[in-house]
């Protein structure tokens, strides 16, 4: 170590000026526990990769190096529902994959969230047709919708920032069971009769 | 390096070897089709065509709804011999009330899915076809989507527990160009009935 001059010591910050004092509070951090959980689960939202056709080779991009989703906490792509946080429902939602896609998302366990990436999962996008599910919100709670025809992976990093920051603004512990959280957040109900999504009201 | 044969002289032996039944169409821009006039005996032709003239790849089967016309369907054989480079094209009529004809896919066994998809997509069946089920549809869909009466927009069904559908909205559309017409802007892709 260099020794200290009365100059250096003058002009050199320590802890103890930012009025944090590493002796009285023992290395810890106040902060709120909805806070801190939420900032923990908004930093690791591992995604569920539904690719179901070119939209999930942007999926991938966004995964591989140049574009490295793992900056944000969300390079571990869970093949397994159980395992994983957010859907990224990637690509054209047809008819016959619908009940499977419902059924992936079913099998997520809470918190879980989806992100409709591309204009096929969010719309239909150019597919008006008899065999392609017009926008995937038909079966499915949608945070977030991504534009474009495929997205770039930069409009995907950022569709995560998006739903980072809705993940760090929810009210975590009033609604540590989504059955009690409010009616705008409430619990999504799939009604098979119908075929639409239902808001169920606390 | 020259073929040996050509097209039209490989359409020809088939001719001769089944007089009446095979006529030769018309060629156009050089491709050589002939007609089998008789479904039912489909089957020879292409077992013919294959063990004799050497078409050895079915390179695609296919279906067309020429709605308004009887017989309603036509069912297209594309052919092409690795040998001999040729290309050969074999069509033949089913009516709507039959919809039925005998499977190529003994002889080719690419025919399968092909069958499968004319199955799924028209309604023809393919007698002896070994596993005539759908293959782009769910078992149990009730319509055939690719029939000239079936609307773009699709039609609304239910099958629990498996699949639904429902109409397409198709915002104002279908979008139809007028390729014969005068101008640009004549020509654009407008919103028309597909009748008019």
């Amino acid at each position: 170590m260099m020794p200290a001059t009365d100059s250096q010591n003058s002009s050199r910050l320590t802890t103890a000026d930012y009025g944090y004092n590493s002796k009285i509070e023992g290395e810890v951090v106040h902060t709120r526990v909805d806070a801190a959980l939420n900032w923990f689960r908004k930093n690791s939202l591992w995604p569920m990769p539904m690719g179901l056709a070119c939209c999930a080779i942007e999926l991938m991009a966004a995964g591989a190096s140049r574009f490295d989703i793992s900056r944000f906490g969300s390079e571990v792509m869970r093949f397994s529902p159980r395992q994983s946080d957010v859907m990224i429902v990637a690509g054209t939602v047809t008819y016959k994959m619908a009940m499977a896609v419902r059924r992936i998302y079913e099998q997520m366990a809470e918190p879980k969230w989806v992100i409709a990436m591309g204009a096929c999962a969010s719309t239909g996008g150019m597919y008006r047709s008899y065999a392609v599910l017009q926008g995937v919100d038909n079966i499915l709670p949608v945070d977030v919708y991504v534009a474009g025809c495929p997205p770039r992976p930069e409009a995907l990093l950022d569709a995560l920032i998006r739903l980072q920051n809705k993940v760090g603004r929810e009210p975590l512990l009033k609604d540590l069971k989504r059955d009690s959280g409010p009616a705008y957040y409430g619990k999504m109900k799939f009604d098979l009769d119908t075929k639409t999504v239902q808001t169920i009201a606390s | 390096m020259p073929n040996p044969t050509t097209s039209l002289e490989l359409a020809q032996q088939l001719q001769a070897a089944f007089g009446e039944l095979v006529s030769l169409l018309p060629s156009f821009r050089d491709e050589v089709s002939v007609q089998v006039q008789s479904a039912d005996r489909i089957q020879e032709v292409c077992r013919y065509a294959k063990q004799a003239l050497g078409f050895d790849l079915l390179l695609d089967l296919s279906s067309v709804d020429q709605y308004g016309d009887d017989p309603r369907f036509l069912v297209v054989y594309e052919l092409y011999g690795l040998a001999h480079g040729c290309h050969l094209r074999i069509r033949t009529s089913v009516s709507e009330e039959k919809s039925e004809l005998p499977t190529v896919s003994t002889v080719w066994r690419t025919a399968n899915w092909h069958e499968r998809e004319v199955y799924d997509m028209m309604g023809i069946r393919f007698g002896g076809h070994p596993d005539l089920r759908r293959i782009l549809m769910w078992d149990g869909y009730p319509y055939f989507p690719l029939r000239k009466d079936f609307p773009l927009a699709g039609k609304p069904s239910e099958m629990p527990d498996v699949a639904f559908t429902r109409l397409a909205p198709l915002e104002g559309g279908p979008f139809v160009t007028s390729p014969g017409a005068k101008d640009t802007i004549a020509r654009e892709p407008r919103s028309r009935t597909p009748d008019a």
